[in-house]
């Protein structure tokens, strides 16, 4: 074979893995997104209508409530609740008062129905988007009393 | 006193280890011996002033010293002693102590293993890894020192965190670390044979074991971290595309690399600048992985609560040392000559194909984990991207790698005829379209991936014994030949594992209630009581469930929801039925109403292939680097004047 035949192959080859590639990564990572959101933003009709998102916050003190292997309890930024149902075992760090990331799909009733409860090594560790929501929170409300 | 003591010691390998890291590569700069003969005993030194300062933390822990603050955060006084050992890399900065005396003890095991090699290489390999160490010991001491004083002290420790009291714990962190640590040894080479221009078979010949030996540890560290997460998680999972996880994975799939085209590098004299690019990406990808776990900016199940400040250090050092090493690249690649050319079908070709799938499969992962920091850093929201994504990238990526990996061991150096491979290839061809067909109908229900799975991983199986078996007949391979066929036959085990367990896994989350039972995957549980156990730093709720198949009760298992007293979070141990072709798996959730609880009930088919392939591949890693011709070097070496044995080195393919 020719040294420019080769070359070219090489080359060709080599383009058409690298967008073969590219075209997969995009495709899958359009699909795969979760948009983080805080309790105030979903009030305030911001989350996605038809993607599954991702709630950060605090699980209310007193909100949770068991029915046999579904659980009822509240994600909180302290300004607004947003109620969400789950049904399955949650993770042993999961507890009122903590931070909590839970990722959910709007369900008919208005409660958001949770197809996944985040989990922490450390107790002590609040998730970075719980604190964040929490801080938008307090931020936005010092602004309204001033 | 102790505390002090190992503070001091660290100070003191701080400014050994400058020493170390600056005046070997002067002296092999400018040609003066009496600065190059200094690598090997600043290599020592380093070592042992390490060992003082990790045994000193490691003694302050045994001894209950909870006025040293570090102790104070990860120790108890019920902490039973094994775990009080395990507990000096419980935690961040215990973890980088670690971290760096490995790097000690890999430079000072370059030090001893290379007597034979020429005397300014080794100057400048220790050097390297010496700068690689005074930043980190900066680092350990400017931000987190592990030997600070709590006053007043501690009446007691907090406790180690419940879930790493764990075996799995006291092996998997130093297994990684070794591995992650380990690539600096091959960054070191890589840097060193650029430093002095001689990029030949000679430097990939003493690269390969070390390198390999690092690819080993990281394997087994990887495969550990994944079976501990299968068993003490208590959920089920052995993979979760956690950033933590794509991590340690990301400096694996650029070290595989790494290793199969150091292999080219050493008998063609090939791939040379693309080697050296892939030593400087796998370590850089190291230093990566210890940011990503250590600076807290992305949510993870390993995410510990972190302090800002450590990750812009981590980042800067990894800034300094990417940017340094492809600069040094960028200027002195271009002077390294071309190796044998090779055709467009041939065993060169085809790893090369090999090697650019596994950069694409990292380079994956590596936007996967690091794009929500993008989008966050450029203020477009906050996303995470989920393990789907992995999935639907990784699996078109290795297909085709693992279709050519079956036949790479039969194509030719320089020219292969394809029709001479296929003539060799059609029985194992024949078997993986039959296994690909049957056994996914025969496990219960064909679909594409399980076939694809199924028929890859006998295509990769039955193609090395047939070549096995051909090659046994006529004489007795090396351990070369065998170490690449084993850790293949590895990669054959775990997709069969991984097919089978994504296909046919059952799992069930239920309500049960004493004399309750449930059925999963053909066996039956039977929930017969919870009662109350005590434990040496903790008490339990133990369950029994009788497994029974077929009528017939095979055995007990006790799941067991642990409170420990030191802390207020409840810990989960699930108890599994390990075997050949499958694990039963039952764990506790929560107490429900009465004596019920929810239980999770799971029945995974060949899950422990999985961790069986990575032994097998890490098994093949120790047989390739026990390969004689490693050894037979330092016999010729010792007899034969150093220049004229590189010469020969070189020489023979």
């Amino acid at each position: 074979m020719k040294r420019w035949k080769k070359r070219a192959a090489i080359i060709g080859g080599g383009l058409v893995a690298v967008g073969i590639a590219a075209a997969l990564v995009l495709n899958a990572l359009n699909s795969n997104i979760a948009l983080y959101v805080t309790p105030s933003e979903v009030f305030a009709g911001k989350a996605p209508k038809s993607q599954a998102f991702r709630i950060g916050g605090l699980v209310k003190e007193g909100s949770l409530r068991r029915d046999n292997l579904t659980v009822h309890f509240v994600v909180t930024d302290m300004v607004k609740d947003i109620p969400v149902a789950y049904t399955g075992i949650l993770p042993d760090l999961f507890k009122e008062g903590k931070g909590a990331v839970v990722q959910v799909k709007q369900a008919e009733s208005g409660e958001y129905v949770a197809t996944e409860v985040l989990a922490k090594h450390d107790e002590n560790y609040m998730p970075p988007e719980a604190k964040d929501a929490l801080d938008k929170a307090q931020k936005s409300q010092g602004a309204n009393k001033s | 006193m102790t505390p002090e003591l190992g503070h001091f010691a660290l100070i003191l390998a701080l400014c050994v280890s400058l020493v170390q890291g600056t005046l070997p590569l002067l002296g092999a700069q400018y040609a003066r011996r009496e600065w190059i003969v200094l690598a090997r005993p600043a290599a020592q030194a380093t070592f042992l002033l390490m060992l003082a300062s990790f045994g000193a933390l490691a003694w302050s822990f045994y001894a209950n010293d909870f006025s040293v603050q570090y102790v104070a955060e990860h120790s108890n006084s019920q902490l039973p002693t094994v775990y009080r050992f395990g507990a000096v890399w419980g935690g961040h900065e215990g973890s980088l102590l670690l971290w760096v005396f490995m790097l000690s003890g890999w430079s000072v095991a370059v030090a001893f293993f290379s007597r034979t090699l020429d005397e300014t290489m080794v100057a400048r390999v220790i050097a390297v890894l010496g700068l690689v160490m005074t930043g980190l010991l900066l680092f350990i001491l400017f931000t987190s020192n592990p030997f600070n004083r709590l006053i007043p002290a501690a009446e007691n420790g907090r406790d180690l965190n419940p879930l790493l009291q764990d075996p799995g714990l006291v092996f998997h962190p130093p297994m990684l670390y070794m591995g992650y640590v380990g690539f600096a040894v091959a960054f070191a080479f890589a840097i060193a044979a650029l430093l002095s221009g001689r990029l030949d078979a000679a430097w990939a010949r003493w690269s390969r074991p070390w390198t390999t030996g690092a690819w080993i540890f990281l394997t087994l560290g990887i495969a550990l971290g994944s079976w501990w997460a299968y068993y003490e998680l208590g959920w089920g999972g052995w993979w979760f595309w956690d950033p933590v996880e794509n991590a340690s994975f990301m400096p694996w799939l650029l070290g595989t690399a790494l290793l199969h085209s150091l292999a080219v590098t050493e008998k063609r004299g090939s791939f040379k600048s693309w080697t050296v690019l892939l030593a400087i990406g796998a370590f850089s990808l190291s230093l990566l992985g210890t940011f990503l776990v250590r600076s807290g900016v992305l949510t993870s199940v390993h995410a510990f609560a972190t302090d800002p400040r450590r990750g812009i250090f981590i980042l800067i050092l990894l800034v300094l040392v990417v940017g340094a090493s492809l600069t040094l690249f960028a200027w002195r690649a271009p002077k390294v000559a071309l190796g044998g050319a090779f055709g467009l079908i041939s065993r060169e070709s085809m790893l090369l194909t090999g090697n650019v799938l596994l950069v694409v499969a990292c380079a994956s992962v590596l936007l996967g984990t690091l794009y929500p920091l993008i989008i966050d850093a450029l203020k477009l929201g906050k996303i995470s991207v989920g393990p789907p994504y992995f999935n639907a990238v990784f699996v078109p990526v290795m297909t085709p790698v693992l279709f050519l990996l079956a036949a790479v061991p039969l194509a030719r150096w320089k020219h292969t005829d394809i029709k001479e491979i296929a003539l060799r290839m059609w029985i194992p061809g024949a078997l993986a379209l039959i296994a690909g067909a049957l056994v996914p109908i025969a496990m219960g229900g064909w679909t594409v991936l399980t076939g694809l799975g199924v028929a890859l991983s006998i295509w990769v199986a039955a193609s090395g014994v047939i070549q096995v078996v051909r090659r046994v007949r006529s004489s007795m391979p090396p351990a070369s030949f065998w170490a690449m066929h084993l850790g293949h036959f590895g990669v054959a085990v775990f997709v069969f594992g991984v097919t089978m367990v994504g296909g046919y896994q059952e799992e069930q989350d239920v309500r049960m209630e004493p004399g309750d039972t449930v059925s999963v995957g053909g066996y039956q549980f039977k929930m017969i009581e919870v009662k109350d156990v005590p434990g040496p730093n903790y008490s339990a709720a133990q369950g029994a469930f009788e497994v029974s198949r077929n009528g017939k009760v095979s055995q007990v298992l006790q799941p067991e929801k642990r409170n420990y007293f030191s802390s207020t979070m409840p810990m989960t141990e699930a108890a599994i039925d390990a075997g050949f072709t499958r694990d039963v798996y039952v764990s506790l959730g929560e107490p429900l109403e009465g004596k019920a609880w929810a239980v999770r009930v799971y029945y995974k088919p060949f899950v422990d292939w999985i961790w069986g392939g990575c032994l097998l591949m890490a098994l093949g890693g120790v047989f390739a680097i026990t390969d004689r011709r490693y050894r037979l070097r330092v016999k010729a070496a010792s007899t034969v004047p150093t220049e004229v044995a590189a010469g020969l080195k070189g020489a023979t393919p």
